[in-house]
């Protein structure tokens, strides 16, 4: 991981608002960022930063607290060699904004997002089930959904 | 589902939809791809995956840290033993330890032998993919010897499960070492066969020169890690981007190719195998000695002859097998380098013996994406040299 925070005064720079706290855990920091901007943030971060490659976007489900999901995008340059993790945090029912735009490998990895959770990313250009079966209406990766499936 | 359909465009012209897999002897396990023919011209490519899907990731949520890991040879199940690794440095990763440099070593060559098994696969496959019936049984043969070596080290032949979060499971067995010296000192030979047999090939050259052509930029842009990526020429390796467990310390190169076809795929899996080979005997050469776990009791299980001799061993073998240990709370990334490409672990700990949620990223999920773009305006028959090249693996797609 490198010097996220430098990044992320550039980040508040050029948009305002857009970084709601940091973390760090074993060395790997990570920073919380506006949801309604993270394409922004994003491109941000791939035009201006060098982080041309994105490694994964998945997310998380929290039921008990007021924002039930976050959605991890985790970033890498080539140039720099060096990760980054940018989340956000989505009440229930709250879009998320597409990152396909930016890199087009958020596609499929937008899909799993969705169908694993059920979280809509708007303006993805293919937002279908990919693992689970077209006609099934369950997430099952909330929390709420047994282990012994329903 | 009917086989095909066609439809009329434009008056004259028809298109014809095609349905290649899920079980078709092509697309290596259970990847089905909707292809849309103009004449022979692919029009339109429609990947769909999740045939194998197990809901490894919820799994992972209702077991223990230990009792995971046996799922993880199920994954890229050409090359168990790295995923087996990879899993086990990132649940390490999180509780912050490191194992001795032996159990270092001994991970670093199985992760070694199982690139090489899993390359031998995709040649013999692509190979016989493409028509080319002979490399196939040149390379099982020697993926058979690969086998009899992990027999021998972990108990199983498939599913090995060998490594321990703090170590691996046991030292290394008497003969065993003679094994894999026997082994690397004869592949070579074996991969210049093949190369006598394909690299020049002018059949060979004809069906993979030129064929799903990826650029550099494009294979950035579809997140393709691994061969597939070195083979358009991006120079990018975890190993030596971020080195783990040790490969610091070795020599290798990373081979990448020019033009990004499947031809470059191949050439850079089989300099792969070179290089591996090499690593090897490095790691061969300069195996120290000593423990090859963690001293870390409260995580790691206690030899079994303490066990049934020491009160502390007993205590600890106890809790560890019914109640397991705890994780602290937080949450880490951290990825190797899979014979299929980067494959990494996220995970979230709110404390306790399971994990909050475990991500698996695996490499050919993402390099699958790359499909239905590198398939257009080509001909039907180069879809099969394509997924060939891709090398994909639907255990790990599908998870």
């Amino acid at each position: 991981m490198g010097d996220l925070h430098e990044y992320l005064e550039q980040l508040k720079k050029k948009i305002p608002d857009s970084v709601f706290g940091t973390g760090t855990f074993q060395g790997q920091d990570y920073a919380v960022v506006r949801a309604e901007k993270i394409a922004d943030i994003c491109r941000f971060f791939k035009d201006e930063l060098g982080f041309d490659f994105l490694t994964d976007v998945t997310a998380a489900h929290f039921p008990d607290e007021e924002y039930q999901f976050e959605v991890i995008y985790h970033l890498y340059s080539f140039s720099k060699n060096e990760r980054v993790r940018l989340k956000t945090k989505l009440r229930e029912g709250e879009e998320a904004q597409t990152v396909t735009s930016v890199w087009r490998s958020a596609n499929w990895n937008e899909r799993e997002a969705y169908d694993m959770f059920g979280i809509v990313f708007t303006g993805h250009p293919d937002l279908r089930r990919i693992l689970m079966p077209e006609e099934y209406d369950e997430f099952p990766l909330r929390k709420d959904f047994p282990m012994k499936g329903r | 589902m009917e086989r095909f359909t066609t439809e009329k465009v434009d008056g004259d012209s028809e298109i014809l939809t095609i349905n290649m897999g899920p079980s078709h002897p092509s697309t290596h396990g259970v990847l089905r791809v909707v292809l849309q023919l103009d004449g022979e011209t692919v029009v339109k490519a429609t990947p769909h995956v999740g045939y194998l899907h197990r809901g490894m990731e919820k799994i992972a949520e209702n077991k223990t840290y230990h009792q995971f890991i046996p799922y993880t040879d199920r994954f890229d199940y050409l090359a168990p033993l790295s995923n087996n690794v990879g899993y086990v440095l990132a649940v390490e990763k999180l509780l912050g330890i490191e194992i001795p440099p032996r159990g270092q070593f001994l991970r670093i060559m199985i992760c070694e032998l199982s690139r090489i098994a899993a390359h031998l696969v995709f040649v013999g496959t692509m190979a016989l993919d493409i028509g080319a019936g002979t490399v196939f049984f040149l390379s099982f043969q020697q993926r058979e010897y690969l086998y009899d070596i992990f027999e021998k080290l972990t108990g199983a032949r498939f599913t090995n499960s060998y490594t321990r979060v703090g170590g691996v499971a046991r030292d290394i067995p008497d003969g065993w070492i003679e094994m894999v010296r026997k082994f690397i000192s004869t592949l070579p030979k074996e991969i210049d066969d093949y190369d006598r047999l394909l690299t020049r090939n002018r059949i060979w050259l004809g069906r993979t020169q030129n064929v799903g052509v990826i650029s550099a930029d494009d294979a950035k842009d579809f997140g393709l890690t691994g061969p597939n990526l070195r083979g358009s020429g991006v120079e990018y390796d975890v190993r030596r981007a971020f080195p783990y467990t040790g490969y610091e310390n070795f020599d290798f190169e990373i081979p990448t190719g020019t033009v990004g076809d499947a031809y470059d795929r191949y050439l850079v899996r089989m300099e792969e195998m070179r290089q591996s080979v090499r690593i090897m005997r490095q790691a061969l050469s300069r195996l120290p000695d000593g423990p090859v776990s963690a001293d870390a009791p409260k995580i790691f299980l206690p030899q079994k002859e303490k066990v049934l001799t020491k009160m502390e061993e007993l205590i600890h073998h106890f809790i560890l097998i019914t109640e397991s240990f705890d994780a602290p709370e937080g949450e880490v990334y951290n990825s190797i380098e899979a014979p299929k490409g980067e494959l990494g672990f996220y995970i979230v700990s709110k404390g306790g013996k399971s994990p909050y949620r475990l991500r698996i990223r695996s490499p050919s999920f993402n390099n699958l994406q790359a499909l239905p773009k590198i398939l257009v305006g080509r001909l039907y028959s180069d879809a099969v040299a394509t997924i060939a090249s891709l090398d994909p693996v639907l255990g790990e797609v599908d998870r």
